[in-house]
């Protein structure tokens, strides 16, 4: 194994007074699918940001393929090969399935050449719609689709542009079972040729489709290991089940 | 499908706009000239280059969600460009009348390039592109956007007033630049010049629509809908924002300045008072009323607004300002569509119906 595809070192965040992230170490190898746990606040979403450069770190490294992202502008990271989902899904209401996939799709081209019409479906276009299971709908606005659909579209413009690293963020929060499910299978089939780090809360999403898990917690690592280790640590266990019992069942639930 | 008459076949699906389009041209440029008097057809002409205003405004403001309150400024390049090159033809070689008037002795160095009609045309669009593209890579780069960049462009529009009344001698100071015979070795007020200019302003706002109508149906376009409905997601997908918008600014700003330069010619007078404050938001009320989702909805706020004001301005004159911002109020708060969107709900409905 040569060095990691990305490298997280004592990267530190600070929201005035607040440490969101304090001094995180991560690694991810090329091929991984690695979840990222954590309660509420423990700083997954705000570790993603800083990786695709929304957020500027107080202190710390992020070397992606052995290039350091600081300083570099979101469109920049994203064509070094990194691409996101976010919590609340946006996709372009205004344009249809197929021009979603299409403009995700056209990123590399020069912008000239993005003066002319669109001729046609290309071809890793047309295999992200039926990946995504979204064919049927392609001439549709996005605007009419639901939740579930939008997380695949977002998915599936992730898809399109080849990246190296996909980060997503809560896929399955706020889908119904039957729509966690098509999402696991969707995650499963895009893991098996990208490396993959997705964030979530769902426990039972995790048992089934985990193999590799970091926990954060109160922006640090509390432990990595696989799905059935990290759920015997008491650490774990504690943060996640000796909070209020609301918070518990939200998680574990 | 086969069995649906021509007409009705030809008003649906693709053809629509092609036919629509067509329909427009001969109209404009066949029934208008043989209708209208003189008179009638210069107002038209016009109108007709406030439209094409109005076309880069449905451009930047409709399709990328730039609210520009400015583009009397770009108006304004366009058409001193025009205006200087047209007096220092008309003094061949001499001042320019007003500049004799104001005390000045030589010609501003500002002024000289401009005596060549090439050098005058080429700045024509040189100018506004040139400085929309340095306001915008300033700008959008900075992320500064919504009201932020409305008020920015609405100061720039006063400023330009600004600095054109200041400076009499090299501008012609409130009064502008006026007073032309020549255009291009045709006396410029003359009924047979006043026609061939009304068909060119006429052509030349057909040949920008059918432009930017293929640059909103290009990819390019896609992405410019995409920006102005998610920027920030748009940057995740790996492309600059700040590129796509300057680069729309630019060209919604070329139109004002060909639009400016043909308006000299037409009505005669370029002033501060044609390009300041007032007249850039009288634009982009008519767009809003027109419809600025639509580029047509836009060219069709231009026109329908010209009209209104020269109606209301004989019969009411009182009336006409509390009547535009009545107006402006209703369509943003009963048709946010405008004209365009209630008309593309009846077709909707019909063909609903049908």
């Amino acid at each position: 194994m040569t060095e990691p595809l990305l490298e997280i070192r004592g990267l530190e965040v600070a929201f005035g007074g607040f440490r969101a992230l304090d001094g995180v170490d991560l690694s991810v190898g090329r091929g991984e699918l690695r979840f990222l746990i954590g309660p509420n606040g423990a700083g997954k979403t705000t570790l993603i940001d800083v990786i695709t450069g929304l957020t500027k770190p107080t202190a710390g490294t992020v070397r992606f393929e052995g290039q350091d992202l600081a300083g570099r502008r979101e469109h920049e990271i994203v064509r070094l090969g990194v691409g996101r989902t976010f919590q609340t899904s946006v996709v372009f209401e205004e344009l249809t399935v197929l021009e979603n996939l299409d403009l995700a799709a056209s990123f590399r081209r020069p912008l000239w050449s993005l003066l002319r019409r669109r001729r046609g479906v290309s071809e890793e276009v047309a295999a992200a719609l039926e990946t995504t299971g979204l064919d049927a709908l392609a001439g549709s606005r996005a605007g009419v689709l639901s939740h579930g659909q939008r997380q695949w579209l977002e998915i599936g413009m992730l898809i399109v542009q080849r990246p190296r690293l996909l980060l997503l963020d809560e896929p399955v929060a706020g889908m119904s079972s039957g729509e966690r499910e098509r999402t696991g299978e969707l995650l499963t089939e895009v893991a098996r040729d990208h490396t993959v780090v997705v964030v979530e809360h769902d426990m039972d999403f995790l048992r089934r489709y985990a193999s590799q898990v970091t926990v954060l917690h109160e922006g640090k690592v509390l432990t990595e290991g696989s799905v059935e280790q990290v759920r015997a640590d008491p650490r774990v266990q504690e943060i996640y089940l000796g909070r209020a019992r609301e918070d518990a069942e939200d998680v574990v639930g | 499908m086969t069995a649906l008459p021509v007409s009705r076949r030809v008003l649906s699906g693709r053809w629509q706009g092609p036919a629509a389009f067509t329909a427009v041209a001969v109209l404009a440029l066949v029934v208008a000239p043989l209708l209208l008097e003189p008179f009638r057809l210069g107002l038209l002409a016009k109108y007709l280059c406030y439209a094409i205003v109005a076309l880069g405004i449905g451009l930047a403001w409709g399709q990328g969600g730039m609210l520009t309150l400015g583009q009397g400024v770009f108006f304004g390049l366009g058409g001193y460009a025009m205006g200087m090159y047209l007096k220092l033809n008309d003094a061949g070689g001499d001042l320019p009348d007003f500049m004799v008037w104001s005390g000045v002795e030589k010609l501003p160095a500002l002024w000289k390039p401009f005596g060549n009609p090439v050098f005058a045309l080429a700045m024509v669009v040189v100018l506004p592109v040139a400085v929309a593209l340095l306001l915008g890579v300033l700008v959008f780069r900075q992320r500064v956007r919504g009201a932020y960049f409305a008020i920015l462009t609405q100061a720039l529009a006063a400023a330009l007033v600004i600095l054109l009344v200041g400076q009499q001698g090299l501008t012609g100071g409130t009064n502008g630049l006026t007073n032309f015979f020549d255009f291009f070795g045709r006396d410029v007020a003359a009924d047979e010049t006043q026609r061939g200019l009304y068909l060119l302003v006429a052509v030349v706002l057909g040949a920008l629509y059918l432009g930017a109508r293929q640059l909103v149906r290009s990819r390019f376009g896609r992405l410019l809908l995409a920006v102005r409905d998610g920027e920030d997601r748009v940057r995740f997908l790996g492309y600059d924002p700040a590129t796509v918008k300057t680069l729309t600014f630019a060209v919604s700003a070329g139109m004002a300045g060909i639009a400016g330069a043909l308006f000299v010619p037409v009505v005669g007078i370029i002033s501060p008072a044609l390009l300041g404050v007032v007249p850039s938001l009288e634009l982009v009320v008519a767009v809003a009323v027109g419809g600025r989702f639509a580029l047509a909805g836009a060219v069709l706020g231009a026109v329908v607004m010209g009209y209104a004001r020269t109606y209301f301005s004989e019969e009411l004159p009182d009336a006409w300002l509390y009547l535009q911002g009545a107006l402006f109020v209703l369509v943003m708060t009963l048709a946010p569509k405008g004209i365009a969107g209630l008309a593309a709900a009846v077709v909707r409905r019909r063909e609903a119906r049908a």
